[in-house]
């Protein structure tokens, strides 16, 4: 459904933008033909950042997720049941402060903070500026938290191997299908708090049906960062794609 | 919102294009925005006016063309129009759709006045 002019018809409209002035006079122009991706600055710059995460056998995440969800609180008991492992690192993107970086850091892994500002997500040429100053190491696994929005970061590709979307059985089982571009964007689902569930009226199964529906391809995860229950399987998958980006 | 970002890497790309086939003046972008595409049209316009300001692209007319979205029902092997996600078949309702148009986000072309002497086309 068109919902820009709410027009409701098959053939969406075309919007333009009239301006009146000393140059709007067509008469002796000439058209270039472009054919140019707009997001092609930010998609070539995340292929770089990927081949560098490839070169140096770095498994870099890029969990997403509404403010709330819990991210912070995944990474914080991932660092410490794993770092013992793995060597892990963190890139936390949040508007202001750092106080998510601060948490991490408190866990013994190295962390950095970016702040965005007004902006409402990270990009590749963000996180390239970030990396020689977290330096991780190689073989190693790379977090970076986005900032907390279901929308805008699905656009966003930061050359990460997969994107991580993190949903808490404290919002709605409906939130993969309004919201459906990043749980398209992402392969693996965490569903997380699910310690919760029994004082909720949460529906599991029809979260992860509706979420299927959106991307028939997505893994899901049950977890508690609180209780650690579920965190096992997701640290299996950690160790599997960890050992598979080794052999590329 | 992303549109702001989208709006920046659109106008820098038909400055760059611009300044390539040597224009003076900028009369039109056309901008292709799928359907599909995760970008609200009336949002994208707003910021398109405010990043365009004190460039060339200030009096250029911009055209966004929105793009139909389609995709290939994998079940029943059809070719469907999707308007929204999920991607579902109206013809056997499964959701195992792949995508085939809808998604564009990219400049298709600028029009231009200026000199191109010795330049070409």
């Amino acid at each position: 459904m068109c919902d820009s002019c709410n027009c409701g018809g098959n053939t969406p409209p075309t919007v333009t933008i009239q301006k009146t002035g000393p140059h709007s006079n067509h008469s002796s122009s000439r058209k270039i033909v472009v054919e140019q991706d707009i997001l092609c600055k930010n998609n070539s710059q995340g292929e770089n950042n990927r081949k560098f995460f490839q070169q140096q056998q770095i498994l870099t995440l890029n969990l997403v997720s509404s403010p709330g969800s819990g991210k912070t609180s995944i990474l914080e008991r991932t660092v410490r049941d794993l770092h013992q492992e793995l060597a892990i690192s963190v890139i936390e993107g949040d508007q202001q402060t750092a106080r998510d970086a601060e948490r991490i850091q408190a866990t013994g892994a190295p962390a950095i903070q970016i702040n965005t500002g007004t902006g409402c997500h990270l990009d590749a040429e963000m996180i390239r500026r970030a990396l020689p100053q977290l330096n991780p190491p190689p073989h190693s696994l790379l977090f970076i938290e986005n900032v907390g929005n279901l929308v805008c970061p699905a656009l966003f590709d930061l050359g990460e191997a997969a994107k991580v979307a993190i949903i808490s059985v404290t919002e709605g089982e409906d939130k993969p299908q309004k919201y459906p571009h990043m749980f398209r964007a992402a392969s693996i689902c965490l569903i997380n708090k699910i310690d919760l569930l029994p004082y909720l009226d949460f529906d599991l199964a029809l979260c992860k049906e509706l979420a299927l529906q959106v991307n028939p391809a997505l893994q899901f995860f049950e977890v508690s960062a609180k209780s650690g229950e579920g965190l096992g399987a997701w640290y299996q998958w950690l160790r599997h794609e960890f050992s598979h980006c080794h052999h590329h | 919102m992303h549109e702001m970002s989208i709006a920046m890497s659109i106008i820098d790309i038909a400055l760059s294009e611009a300044e390539k086939a040597g224009a003076q003046t900028i009369d039109e972008i056309e901008v292709e925005v799928g359907q599909l595409a995760a970008v609200m049209l009336e949002s994208l316009r707003f910021c398109l006016e405010a990043a365009a300001k004190g460039t060339l692209t200030e009096t250029a007319t911009f055209t966004l063309i929105n793009i139909p979205g389609h995709g290939h029902c994998l079940a029943c092997q059809r070719d469907v129009a999707i308007t929204e996600f999920p991607a579902q078949c109206d013809v056997c309702q499964g959701f195992g759709v792949s995508i085939t148009a809808g998604t564009e986000l990219k400049i298709r072309s600028i029009s231009i006045n200026g000199d191109n002497n010795g330049r070409e086309e």
